[in-house]
């Protein structure tokens, strides 16, 4: 009997991203699709508005990584006035970001991530969730969370107005900049981080790859995907999340390309699907030969691994450190085991703090010069940077005023949607076999998409992996055979 | 069968920055969960709409609904919600006034899918793929909600209690709020219904700014000038929407040098922001010459649409851009 298999965040009405998985009469998988159900339409509702607004309309884009929009935008606002911000500006804007990241990627780690490695994938589900990392690992490192988060939030509000949405990223620089007494504090907290991301990293350490089932399910078969890996690198091919070329290795980890943020357009392309508001990004170079991996197919992924993947290193030498474990450890360049993205998040973290610090005690970081004005007539710009999801594309054309004309958006996890339907995929054909469904097989699944960190509020608003799921299993009438249900969180 | 209070937290067309904003009230989250048997939180609980359906009507005491409604889901769920709750509470700028996603009412759906699936640079869709409601593919049939030409607000959807201003709300209002609830659900007076659970005096008032009653040959964009760091913004010729926008933010904006973009919407006795805010700035400029006035206002304010009602055009009186049909029964 044919089957179909509904995995949904709610149910069919409540659309924070669905899966359709069709079973063929043996009961193992014919298809699957993931679907995202939502489209805001910010690249036309923009057309219209003053550029300089952009980096405050963009951030709604999503709540979750607003700075990242934030940031995008104005790099794209330099180059549609032709501005170059003085170094003050763009360290300032970079040290924010880089606090940002820290936040951001804490969040995910504790929250989304490490339910499935600390508390355990098998773990009763009630379990499976923040509530069951912080049992298991205890209040004190639960405090240490919460601190960091707040710190990070605290430090944004300071330097560019609000927690979340901030209001501060002009074309040439900043709205304001730092003083000595500000400078102070940031450093201070950046230097808690940094032993709160060294923290994070022995914790890994000691509670996943000590346990060889972890060890094992990491470098299984089941969430294995070979494809194109980009990521942002600076001058000497080292990571950088604020600016750089834009660099893609290809399966097999040599470079494919490396193209500056300008060249976007001949690069990348979008493919459309009916079924879904989302859009497909690809290498244009190879094409789009559907949802496949491997060296002839364009599918590229853009993730925390993918950036490690795509680089040489890292430019801090505490991260770096951890960027050689990581590789000795799962056998060298490149890794494409996706599980493997939650260790990478926390090479970037240690980065991010390092970062973090090296601009706090920079000594330009507290001039005053952290502005140029535009004197230029606007025209077209182009602005890059790596959201924690993916790299970020904003390209806007004006008229001689400044007034946008055409607005184009190519958002951090939409990079991902092609090599996240994918694993969804694989993730089901390796679990559902003979039609075989059961709670572990619904939360395996789920960690197939889990570790990139999808954050559709780029496209519709679920939050980070927050997904619970629910399956409902029909038969070909559509009938009810069985629902199974799971907890992510709480 | 817990005797707590019902909460329930949903969101629509938003962008998740109003459930990190719940999240940024810190360590008190653990004590809304300890107050509060939240029975729908989709960012941070598994809990279904099945689960929802299932329950009798009013059963939830609270619900706080953020994000506007522009697909038959987020209709339908604003429509559930509101009969499963006493108090259905439009939470941050999008349910409340629309907010940023509202701007699309300035296009209609055909002019919005013919320029991201169609017209956009990076699109490659030779054949002129449209997402649609239903889709046959060889295993099946897939659905997506239906996508409307017109972004509204909550209370344009469903009748609306309270309204929780704010893109997004600050922590201690919310936080505040929660208080309240549960002090109300405990026998304490609630507000009137329809009121909006902020301040009711504007940014301005929590400015620290200097104002010196000066007036202005020019307005400025803020990409053109870096203000002083003390002297009132308008007053130094940037658009600054803090003279009609409700407090509640501690003007942080202008702390950072920035103008006011009008995120917690109009102020108390405000009927319309634009409207108050072109009589705002009208009074500023150094001059009583109607026709000079409108033409610095026209040179220093190019989108005033875009300007006045960034978070609030689906419930400004101007709530849409008028739809012409395209002679197949469609409105463009």
């Amino acid at each position: 009997m044919m089957q179909r298999i509904s995995i949904d965040p709610i149910t069919r009405l409540e659309g924070h991203g669905k899966i359709d998985i069709f079973l063929n009469e043996e009961g193992n998988v014919a298809n699957a699709y993931f679907q995202i159900p939502e489209l805001r339409g910010f690249e036309k509702f923009c057309v219209g508005r003053p550029a300089e607004d952009m980096p405050n309309l963009t951030d709604r884009i999503c709540g979750v990584c607003p700075e990242a929009h934030h940031m995008a935008s104005a790099k794209a606002l330099d180059a549609l006035w032709h501005v170059e911000p003085p170094p003050t500006g763009k360290k300032l804007r970079e040290l924010m970001y880089s606090i940002f990241y820290a936040t951001d990627h804490t969040t995910h780690f504790y929250a989304l991530g490490a339910p499935d490695f600390i508390v355990g994938p098998d773990a009763p589900v009630a379990e499976r969730n923040i509530l069951g990392v912080i049992a298991k690992v205890g209040m004190e490192v639960a405090g240490k969370v919460l601190k960091m988060r707040r710190d990070g939030h605290n430090l944004i509000q300071m330097m560019a107005a609000r927690r979340v949405q901030p209001n501060w990223a002009l074309p040439g620089g900043v709205s304001r900049g730092i003083n000595e007494e500000q400078r102070t504090e940031i450093e201070a907290r950046g230097r808690e981080a940094i032993e709160f991301a060294l923290f994070s990293l022995q914790a890994f350490r000691d509670i996943v790859l000590a346990n060889k089932a972890y060890v094992d399910l990491i470098l299984g078969d089941i969430y294995l995907h070979r494809t194109y890996s980009m990521g942002t690198v600076d001058a000497n091919n080292k990571v950088n999340f604020y600016d750089g070329m834009i660099r893609v290795v290809d399966p097999e980890g040599k470079e494919f390309v490396k193209y500056h943020p300008r060249d976007y357009l001949s690069n990348i392309a979008e493919h459309v699907e009916p079924w879904t508001y989302l859009k497909f990004p690809y290498l244009k170079k190879v094409g789009w030969k559907g949802f496949v991996d491997g060296m002839q197919s364009g599918v590229y992924k853009c993730t925390p691994l993918s950036r490690l993947n795509a680089a040489d290193g890292m430019a801090t030498p505490k991260a770096q450190e951890a960027y050689e474990e990581f590789y000795k450890t799962l056998g060298g360049k490149p890794v494409h085991h996706t599980l493997a993205t939650h260790w990478a998040r926390l090479v970037e973290l240690l980065y991010a703090t390092e970062r973090w610090v090296e601009l706090a005690t920079d000594p330009e970081i507290t001039s005053p010069n952290f502005r140029t004005l535009p004197t230029a007539t606007p025209d077209e710009g182009i602005g890059c940077v790596e959201a924690p999801r993916g790299t970020l594309t904003h390209h806007y054309k004006t008229d001689g005023r400044g007034i946008l004309t055409e607005v184009n958006l190519i958002v951090g996890t939409t990079n991902n949607y092609a090599p996240i339907s994918m694993s969804v995929k694989k993730a089901a054909e390796k679990l559902i076999q003979k039609g075989k469904v059961n709670q572990g097989t619904l939360n395996m699944v789920e960690m197939a998409f889990r570790a990139y960190d999808p954050c559709f509020g780029c496209a519709t608003h679920s939050l980070p992996g927050q997904m619970p799921l629910e399956v409902s299993i029909r038969d070909d009438q559509g009938r009810l055979l069985e629902v199974l249900r799971q907890n992510v969180l709480g | 069968m817990s005797t707590k209070p019902k909460l329930a937290l949903y969101w629509a067309a938003s962008c998740g920055g109003c459930e990190i904003a719940v999240l940024a009230i810190d360590d008190k989250i653990l004590e809304v969960a300890k107050a509060f048997d939240i029975v729908l939180w989709p960012v941070a609980i598994d809990a279904k709409v099945r689960d929802i359906e299932n329950l009798p009507d009013q059963s939830i005491d609270v619900c706080l609904f953020n994000g506007a409604v522009r697909n038959s889901e987020q209709e339908y769920m604003a429509q559930l919600l509101r009969r499963k709750s006493k108090f259905l509470v439009a939470f941050g700028s999008c349910a409340h006034e629309g907010g940023i996603p509202g701007l699309a009412n300035l296009y209609g759906r055909d002019e919005i899918f013919q320029y991201v699936y169609i017209n956009c640079p990076s699109v490659d869709n030779p054949d002129g793929v449209l997402p649609r409601p239903e889709t046959q593919v060889a295993e099946g049939t897939l659905h997506i909600p239906v996508f409307y030409d017109t972004v509204k607000t909550l209370d344009q959807t469903v009748e609306v209690d309270y309204y929780v201003p704010g893109c997004p709300p600050e922590a201690d209002n919310i936080w505040a709020i929660l208080q309240a609830v549960v002090a109300g659900l405990g026998g304490a007076p609630l507000p009137p219904p329809g009121t909006v659970l902020g301040k009711e005096t504007t940014v301005c008032d929590e400015c620290i700014r200097t104002r010196t009653e000066k007036k202005i040959k020019a307005f400025q964009r803020t990409w053109e000038i870096i203000p002083n760091e003390t002297e009132c913004l308008l007053e130094q010729g940037l658009v600054c929407c803090g003279i009609a926008t409700r407090a509640g933010c501690g003007a942080l904006c202008p702390k950072v040098n920035s103008p006011c973009i009008g995120c917690h919407g109009a102020n108390a006795d405000v009927e319309d922001l634009g409207a108050r805010m072109m009589s705002a700035l009208s009074s500023v400029i150094d001059s009583n010459n109607p026709e000079e006035i409108d033409r610095i206002i026209g040179e220093g304010i190019p989108d005033p649409v875009g300007s006045f009602y960034r978070f609030s055009l689906p419930a400004s009186l101007l709530r849409r851009k008028h739809l012409v049909s395209d002679g197949n029964g469609r409105k463009t």
